[in-house]
């Protein structure tokens, strides 16, 4: 091949002819091949994107423009009337008070769970570490009514029941799973020989987990607690389930849907939508680098 | 006192030996390097030594105290780490000073020793940087002076430079040795680099399946190999190996490679009568030979196949009956593939091996395994 390419004999017309029609079919499938995956990742943002755009135009388009038809792309003019309209609603301010409490005390509840069991599952072959780690995310796999109607039964029976603490302990249950397995692997991302270095110089491995592993792990703690604030946030099943008179916001929000208007709905929609924007925002380099990425 | 004692030791992980029965002293002040290919057992035999894994039975004594059982911080030694460990999220001054620190050390000292082994290792301008800003090479530097600032007296090592490029390799490897000498601490350096070996040991222990082989300087272990093993494994281009058989001839005996009869010195006969009229394995280095292109009664000659000039040397490649020779001749001995050439095998550099279990048939090993 090299031979044929390097080499100083003549070529014939025909041959070259050959050679050059070749190379422009395999530009053409080059350039085709690129142009689908731009087409695919268009498509694929536009999927994602135009709900969030549809739900933020409405949110800050005047009552009006919300009910007309067509609508424009751009709210025209701009205005924070649904916004304000649905701020001042009865029940919001508190019921996101709420949400606030019950998504803080899920996050620290969780993670005070979780970096214990996420460094084991990193660290130690331990018996019964599959199983452990099967059972985990089996509570994931049952439907969230087959533990939210027995948990009630028991938070009623205890007298807990219709308490933001208690529907933070049900949302715990919810996000450990996922919390813990996040968090393994930031832990398992850090390599051992930190820890083997500290203790040669002197640490317990208490004290070397203090020193080195967990400064090394915390911005992924971080993102995996800001993973675990949007999933209790947005968590609205259980939350009907087990609170009354205290609802969480979306709990809130779904139980009084079929009584309010149009613009209520998109300007709650965007409301509901900021902090995981907001949470994707920070994350995503996070989300990015969780694996393996701490070597430096 | 940081004299290390190891007696009896054995590891294993389920069936696999990792160190079966291994007993070696390294004295006060000695740099004792652990060699052999991967797998032999050398890294786990150090990680026993640093208290980073358990040996299942025998006895690890540090400076006259029985450490078999107690945790890496209570050995009273320091270690470089195979892809340093230098710790991301503190500035070089802090990784210096972890181990100081950790033994809660006066600030005024901690200062001036991190000061100095930074000094020692040319990284005192960088104290203030974090290791992420820095350099494979340089981050080698904090590894080291975090090592020697504790100054234990016992610096463990395991491929400290494995993973530099080869002239910064080059350069770390003398500058180290030169380095541990004048702190005067007692160095285990665990590697498979034969040269890196070979050029900073004050001794050698070649390991190969969980045992060592040999334990012993440099120079003894590359000339006198305890086996076919350590010889093949030591020296670039490797001993070569050639077979023989051994005659009785009057009293003595003579090794016969093909039709030319190689006298071994006296002090081999005795081993060598055991092997009568049996194989025999010819050990020689390549460039112990004496290359000649006139024949000569006490020369075998032999055909060249390849000829590599390498510019210090010429590497030759030839064959006597069925085994393959290498030659390290003078750059002006200039010969090509094809020709003949005569080799002279002095007595005194000829290795004589038993062909079953190549071990050396030589005086001193029949005394060390008695």
């Amino acid at each position: 091949m090299s031979a044929e390419t390097f080499s100083n004999a003549p070529v014939s017309v025909a041959q070259a002819q050959a050679w050059d029609a070749q190379r422009r079919r395999a530009r053409i499938q080059l350039r085709l091949r690129r142009a689908g995956v731009y087409v695919v990742a268009v498509a694929l943002a536009v999927w994602i994107l135009l709900p969030i755009w549809l739900i933020a135009n409405m949110a800050f388009s005047t009552p009006q423009d919300v009910r007309a038809f067509p609508k424009s792309f751009f709210p025209n003019p701009i205005s924070l009337e649904s916004i304000s309209f649905f701020l001042n609603a009865q029940g919001i301010i508190p019921s996101t008070g709420n949400s606030i409490f019950v998504a803080i005390v899920t996050v620290v509840l969780s993670t005070i769970l979780a970096v214990p069991a996420g460094y084991a599952i990193a660290r130690y072959v331990f018996r019964g570490r599959d199983a452990i780690r099967l059972v985990m995310l089996s509570v994931r796999a049952f439907p969230i009514v087959v533990l939210a109607v027995p948990l009630a039964v028991i938070f009623l029976q205890l007298g807990i029941f219709d308490q933001p603490f208690t529907l933070a302990l049900m949302h715990t249950a919810l996000t450990l799973p996922t919390t813990i397995l996040v968090i393994s692997s930031v832990f398992a991302s850090v390599p051992f020989e930190f820890e083997e270095a500290a203790q040669v110089f002197g640490c317990t491995p208490l004290q070397a987990f203090f020193q080195v592993v967990l400064p090394l792990a915390l911005p992924g703690i971080a993102a995996s607690a800001i993973l675990t604030f949007v999933l209790s946030w947005n968590e609205v099943f259980a939350a009907i389930l087990l609170t009354l008179s205290n609802r969480t916001l979306p709990a809130h929000i779904l139980y009084n849907l079929d009584k309010s208007s149009d613009p209520f709905k998109f300007a709650s929609a965007f409301v509901m939508l900021v902090p995981s924007l907001i949470f994707i925002f920070f994350i995503r380099r996070y989300l990015f680098n969780m694996w393996g990425q701490i070597n430096k | 006192m940081a004299e290390i004692v190891i007696e009896n030791a054995v590891k294993k992980f389920g069936k696999f030996t990792a160190i079966d029965n291994v007993s070696l002293t390294v004295h006060e002040h000695e740099f004792l390097v652990l060699l052999g290919p991967s797998g032999c057992g050398k890294t786990t035999l150090l990680r026993a030594i640093a208290g980073l894994g358990m040996l299942d039975s025998g006895r690890i004594i540090i400076g006259g105290k029985d450490v078999t059982y107690l945790a890496p911080r209570e050995r009273g030694i320091s270690m470089v780490f195979q892809n340093y460990a230098i710790f991301p999220h503190m500035k070089v001054f802090d990784n210096i000073a972890f181990g100081l620190k950790m033994q809660k050390a006066p600030k005024a000292q901690i200062q001036e020793r991190v000061e100095n082994a930074a000094k020692l290792l040319h990284i005192e301008t960088m104290l203030d940087r974090f290791p992420s800003q820095m350099s494979g090479g340089q981050r080698q530097r904090i590894a080291v002076a975090r090592a020697i600032a504790v100054e234990s007296g016992i610096v463990l090592m395991d491929e400290p430079l494995s993973n530099l490029d080869a002239l910064l390799r080059l350069e770390m490897r003398a500058e180290l040795k030169t380095l541990l000498k004048r702190l005067g601490v007692t160095t285990i350096y665990v590697t498979h680099d034969q040269i890196e070996a070979m050029s900073m040991g004050d001794r050698i222990a070649v390991m190969r399946n969980g045992k060592v082989l040999q334990l012993d300087q440099p120079t003894k272990v590359y000339d006198l190999p305890v086996d076919q093993f350590v010889g093949g494994f030591i020296g670039t281009p490797p001993m070569n190996f050639l077979h023989g058989h051994v005659h009785q001839n009057g009293a003595g005996y003579v090794v016969r490679l093909g039709d030319f009869s190689l006298t071994p010195p006296q002090d081999v006969h005795p081993a060598l009568a055991q092997q009568r009229d049996k194989p025999v394995i010819i050990g020689i280095r390549a460039e112990c030979m004496e290359p000649m292109k006139t024949a000569s009664p006490d020369a075998v000659p032999v055909t060249i196949d390849v000829v590599e000039p390498l510019g210090a040397q010429n590497l030759l490649t030839a064959r006597i009956g069925q085994d393959t020779i290498k030659v390290s001749t003078h750059p002006d001995f200039t010969v090509s593939a094809g020709e003949t050439i005569w080799l002279r095998f002095p007595e005194n550099k000829v290795r004589y091996m038993d062909a079953d279990t190549g071990r050396a048939l030589a005086a001193e090993t029949e005394k060390a395994l008695a």
